[in-house]
């Protein structure tokens, strides 16, 4: 019978209904929403020339902004390696009390909107806050200065790391520790070089995650940054400046260096990591 | 992901997991006792007959915080592959203090500055025309923006589940590109098209009406950041689960609209559920992409986070943490339904997940 129905359609037969619309809906919203905007930024930016960009890139103010962009975000996210890692750690082999309800804050940054985190990391770090008037008369400054910038990136990439490291460690087959232990290693030996190898290829994953967010994040940052022009100024917050002037141009260029730096240390992660899974 | 894994070991372990809890409480853990969490894991379980007569799933969803390895020896005596106590515990509060210091603590201060000068003031925030215009505007845009990305989600899980085509790995790329964009760039590309130089402008201006510093611009840009949410979360879960359901009732006679509503969208209800609310908080808490396109015109088109902004820099510490308190209560909700849903339906959402 279902032959009959598919030979009278004149098609080839496909089980399944719905793929023509179904796909066809998908590719024009991606199209219209995503796509051609965002060509829309090369088509703009590669009015400008490579050494119209360059030209933007290296003004002084704008160099600064992607320096203090890119280390602030590389430096949160080492941090965050660290701390990440001990928490998904403690998170997959201990149990404590409240370790449901932590899980469930781990999440946090993810839930949040950027704007609340941003105001709420102030009022902790600025000189009254309750953090920041402990360090205070330590001499050190956290609020309106380049280590804000660090705290705020690291609260947003935290969830990356911690997500992406426990499923892996989960995964750890204890038969490896149990034989390592039994051929003589310590406890420090089998963790350094059974366990970690087999998580690092997620640590670096979630390293990129985790980078890739802080170094375009924007309304976590600008509270607390300060905002002074070439010492702690984002490159995001520049783009915007940019806009408000009505420059256009500096502010694609901006971006397009961005969005092409970006995609050349993921890709370098990527590559790093498909060498580190054969080895 | 725990129930699924408690699901499938055999009776004895599960007891035997049990056990360890009954034996050794959670503070217990870090061998407070003496006694090391795998020797009394060891130990043959107390008389409890009541435990023998519950079933599977009642004693795996009873505690969830207990990890049960199907491959873990029941032997353990020594610590040879666990810590020493005062590693574990140092461990605990080297993990528990980051997460307390740079999470907890900027939660609980929202709430805390927004109460600052009682309740009368806190409420008062709320009062005012402006603080109501951006509340109601969010709600507009995250209506506008969560259904259709919502229907676009299905269409592409459906699409890219069900079917085999050329260039899926490359669309499912694509899908995923707003993750890795910076928000203000994603405001950017539409100030590029609709901006006073913009290239759609000329055509918008005339047929449309105005997009950017208006309404239209800040859902475009709100529906941008929230795009691959609902695909994302549904894509691996319809994965896992195939064909077959569909093929069976589509074999018996139902037709495909009956198919997708009753066989395949209470399969994935729940995954579902749990991808509109991560995507609502998004969507409404969206900043940097909304901030570039809105023009910051007060009580016209300002979000909430936008008017948090304007207040908190004239210095209304108030009326400001009022607002972020409504949005962190908005995310608080969302995290207690995303583990209510993990914990419940474990099972039914995908197992890859990352956002």
């Amino acid at each position: 019978m279902s032959t009959a129905v598919f030979a009278s359609r004149g098609k080839t037969p496909r089980a399944i209904p719905g793929l023509a619309p179904a796909l066809g809906f998908t590719i024009l919203y991606l199209s219209l929403i995503v796509l051609i905007p965002l060509a829309g930024v090369f088509f703009k930016s590669s009015g400008l020339g490579v050494f119209g960009i360059w030209n933007v890139i290296t003004t002084p103010r704008v160099f600064a902004a992607l320096k203090l962009s890119f280390g602030a975000a590389f430096i949160a996210a080492l941090i965050n390696v660290v701390f990440g890692s001990i928490v998904a750690w403690i998170f997959v082999r201990y149990t404590f009390p409240g370790k449901r309800l932590f899980d469930a804050f781990i999440d946090l940054p993810f839930a949040l909107p950027t704007a609340v985190a941003g105001i709420a990391l102030t009022a902790l770090y600025s000189p009254n806050g309750w953090i920041g008037s402990i360090l205070e008369p330590l001499g050190i400054k956290i609020a309106y200065t380049q280590l804000g910038v660090i705290v705020a990136m690291t609260f947003i990439g935290l969830p990356f790391i911690v997500r992406t490291v426990e499923p892996v460690l989960r995964e750890v087959e204890r038969d490896l520790e149990e034989a390592a232990a039994t051929l003589g290693a310590w406890r420090w030996q089998t963790v350094s070089r059974v366990i970690a190898p087999a998580v690092l290829p997620a640590v670096v994953t979630g390293f990129a995650l985790s980078f890739a967010r802080a170094v375009g994040e924007y309304g976590s940052v600008i509270f607390i940054a300060g905002n002074f022009p070439s010492v702690s100024e984002i490159a995001p917050l520049l783009i915007i400046i940019k806009l408000e002037e009505f420059d256009y141009r500096g502010a694609t260029a901006i971006a397009a260096t961005m969005l092409v730096i970006s995609f050349l240390l993921l890709l370098t992660i990527n590559l790093l990591q498909a060498w580190a899974r054969r080895r | 992901m725990d129930t699924k894994k408690n699901d499938s070991v055999s009776p004895e372990i599960s007891i035997a997991g049990q056990t360890q809890i009954a034996v050794g409480d959670p503070a217990d853990a870090d061998g407070s006792h003496g006694i090391p969490a795998e020797a009394a894991r060891a130990l043959p379980p107390p008389a409890r007959p009541s435990l023998a007569g519950r079933t599977q799933t009642q004693i795996a969803v009873g505690d969830q915080s207990a990890f049960v390895y199907p491959f873990e020896p029941l032997q353990q005596k020594n610590a040879v592959i666990t810590e020493a106590p005062w590693v574990r515990r140092l461990l605990i509060l080297i993990g528990l203090g980051f997460l307390s210091l740079f999470l907890l603590l900027p939660l609980l201060s929202v709430f805390v500055e927004a109460l600052r000068k009682g309740l009368g003031a806190y409420f008062n925030a709320f009062a005012e025309g402006e603080t109501l215009a951006a509340i109601k505007l969010t709600l507009i845009a995250s209506l506008i923006a969560v259904p259709l990305n919502l229907i676009f989600g299905l269409c592409a899980a459906w699409a890219i589940t069900k079917f085999e085509f050329r260039g899926k790995q490359l669309l499912i790329t694509l899908i995923d590109l707003p993750f890795s964009v910076s928000p203000v760039v994603s405001g950017l590309v539409y100030v590029l098209i609709f901006g006073a130089q913009g290239w759609a402008q000329p055509w918008f201006g005339d047929h449309v009406g105005k997009v950017l510093f208006a309404v239209p611009g800040i859902v475009l840009a709100t529906i941008f950041v929230t795009f691959p949410f609902i695909a994302r979360e549904l894509i691996p879960l319809m994965q896992e689960q195939g064909t077959e359901d569909e093929l069976a009732s589509l074999s018996l006679g139902a037709s495909g609209w009956q198919t997708f509503s009753r066989v395949t969208l209470p399969n994935i209800k729940w995954g579902l559920l749990y991808g509109v609310l991560l995507c609502n908080a998004r969507a409404m808490g969206e900043f940097g992409a909304v901030s570039v396109v809105s023009g910051h015109i007060r009580g016209l088109t300002n979000t909430m986070p936008l008017h948090i902004e304007i207040l908190y820099n004239e210095y209304q510490f108030v009326g400001a943490f009022a607002v972020a308190s409504l949005l962190a209560l908005l995310a608080l909700l969302t995290l207690a339904a995303k583990s209510f849903l993990e914990w419940q339906h474990a099972d039914q959402l995908a197992a890859t997940r990352r956002h």
